[in-house]
């Protein structure tokens, strides 16, 4: 059994957690405000020496003022006229305090400034990034052939190899050279056939929607199953620091 | 024997805790070995890693937090691990604030040396807490692997190491020290200059961010360890090659340690998780028996129509 405090107090807030299955107590009540306290206190801190500090102090040379940091900073930059990039600070720092402004009601309005600045650097940056990695991308990857016959023809010769040495190719290698291809494409256009909702759902075009329907459904599943495997996953590695760090059962 | 199914739906959920528990907790104590088949994601990381030459430097983003802790932790030191033994020089950093801290320990739990002693060579000094030894492989701090911290931003942080590495990752997270004083980062001047970029993620920012701005934007291949939870929004990824290969949950950390030689927490696990999941199909195949035992026929009429 371990013999250190900490893990000890990590044992009493992962039972007083899990004491939640049982029914709601005052332990586990106690042990989710602590959780929720000491998190807020974590990113407030981190994010005061990361976000606060590092961008905003240093970045602008005020730290360099104080003598806390060795590096100047855009302050500094400008009143010994010399431009870079640097100077960017400057104006990050303003968008920032008008950021705050939204505390003040009678001039809150500055704050819708800054944040139009965000809404509109933001959506330029996604709407280019989303459109080449998941759509362009996406897209050129599902105009492929319906049977993969090049793959087909190689794993004929590898399967053939493999035979005389007694072995033989997964069946899943097969049904992805076969069915693969198959499965993706008409996936891909039940899926959207049944998000197009410009044509009654009725007829062909509606079994092919709920094809679509039922390809959404797996996805779900699949998704959903990855889900409980990870919580699993999470479980087990509470159990075993129980077991082992803890208690000492387990080596 | 409608009564039996009625009871069935009524049951208490605790008993589902109960039985759900003894199928995760005995296995840990029995250690039983499963076999475990290698999925072709995983093969495809692995190849990645093994096609690299000699001396790569690779960058290890951890994108999580303690919570993640089971499912990436062993990943994190299997890769390290197969990193110290091929000679692959990797850099630590974290678009998660405790990324870094994770990874740190993950160089601390694969560490066999002792850290007490002292090594001389020349006029330097070498303290066993740099050192990182794995069987008859060693590693040291600043030369073999370093961690440079996190940095705030998000995903705009990988846009800004597309133009500047050193800008932003200026120094060190261990001793504070400006990041080009150490040999590691000799030719390190942008996110281009990695020969492999590693990602430990478990939501945002993490694999997808690491895809739409290093692979689609600055073009330097990313393998990504995922939670299963963010396994299936990387998978589409996969097929299109631009990632270059996944470990998807435990599952993928049990594969990737038999690949590695290093089979640890992960495996061992393995046999928790299935059993975990045989009682969850059995539960969902028994309830639905139950729902539909029960049902009255003119409510099966009903779903029929």
């Amino acid at each position: 059994m371990s013999s250190e405090f900490g893990i000890w107090l990590a044992a009493f807030f992962t039972i007083g957690i899990a004491s939640f299955l049982y029914k709601d107590n005052p332990l586990y009540k106690f042990c989710e405000s602590v959780f929720v306290g000491i998190s807020a206190g974590y990113w407030a801190v981190a994010l005061f020496w990361e976000n606060l500090i590092t961008k905003m102090f240093d970045g602008l040379g005020i730290s360099y003022s104080l003598g806390l940091w060795p590096e100047k900073g855009a302050l500094q930059d400008i009143f010994s006229g010399v431009w870079n990039w640097n100077i960017l600070h400057v104006l990050a720092a303003i968008l920032g305090i008008m950021m705050l402004m939204r505390l003040f009601p009678k001039i809150g309005w500055i704050a819708r400034w800054p944040l139009s600045v965000i809404v509109g650097s933001t959506a330029g940056l996604w709407m280019i990034t989303y459109f080449q990695s998941n759509f362009l991308s996406q897209l050129q990857k599902t105009v492929i052939p319906l049977f993969d016959i090049g793959r087909i023809n190689e794993l004929s010769e590898i399967g053939a190899v493999m035979a005389e040495q007694g072995r033989s190719i997964p069946l899943d290698n097969y049904f992805a050279a076969y069915l693969g291809n198959l499965v993706l494409i008409f996936g891909t256009l039940a899926g959207l056939v049944y998000f197009y909702f410009s044509k009654e759902h009725k007829g062909i075009f509606g079994r092919t929607a709920k094809v679509g329907i039922y390809f959404l459904m797996i996805t779900f599943g699949a998704s959903f199953g990855y889900t409980v495997m990870s919580r699993m996953s999470l479980l087990i590695g509470r159990l075993y620091f129980l077991f082992s760090t803890w208690l000492g059962f387990v080596n | 024997m409608d009564k039996f199914w009625e009871r069935l739906l009524t049951i208490d959920r605790r008993v589902i805790f109960v039985v759900i528990f003894l199928a995760l907790s005995v296995p840990i104590f029995l250690q039983i070995g499963l076999p475990i088949p290698v999925t072709r994601e995983v093969q495809v990381l692995y190849d990645s890693l093994e096609d690299l030459p000699r001396d790569s430097k690779i960058l290890v983003s951890c994108d999580f937090d303690p919570g993640s802790e089971p499912e990436l932790q062993p990943m994190a030191e299997a890769a390290f691990k197969y990193f110290v033994e091929n000679d692959l020089r990797f850099i630590v950093i974290g678009l998660w604030p405790q990324g870094p801290i994770q990874g740190n320990r993950a160089i601390e739990d694969i560490d066999e040396s002792d850290d007490e002693y002292i090594v001389k060579d020349g006029d330097t000094l070498y303290f066993g807490a740099d050192l990182v030894v794995v069987g008859n492989d060693t590693a040291w701090y600043g030369i073999d692997f370093i961690n440079l911290g996190f940095q705030v931003g998000q995903e705009l942080v990988i846009q800004r190491m597309g133009t500047s590495f050193e800008a932003t990752f200026p120094s060190d997270r261990r001793f504070g020290r400006p990041q080009k004083e150490f040999p590691i980062m000799d030719g390190i001047y942008r996110l281009a200059d990695f020969d492999f970029v590693f990602n430990l993620s478990a939501g945002y920012p993490g694999t997808v961010e690491w895809v739409q701005f290093a692979v689609d934007r600055f073009h330097v291949p990313v393998g990504a360890a995922n939670t299963a939870v963010q396994a299936p929004l990387a998978y589409p990824y996969l097929d299109t090659g631009q990632l270059s290969g996944i470990l998807g949950g435990m599952k993928g950390g049990a594969e990737f340690e038999k690949l590695v030689g290093h089979q640890a927490r992960a495996t061992m696990f393995m046999t928790s998780q299935t059993m975990a999941h045989i009682f969850v199909m059995l539960f969902i195949i028994v309830g639905n028996i139950a729902f539909f035992a029960t049902m009255k026929k003119s409510d099966r009429r009903g779903i029929r129509e």
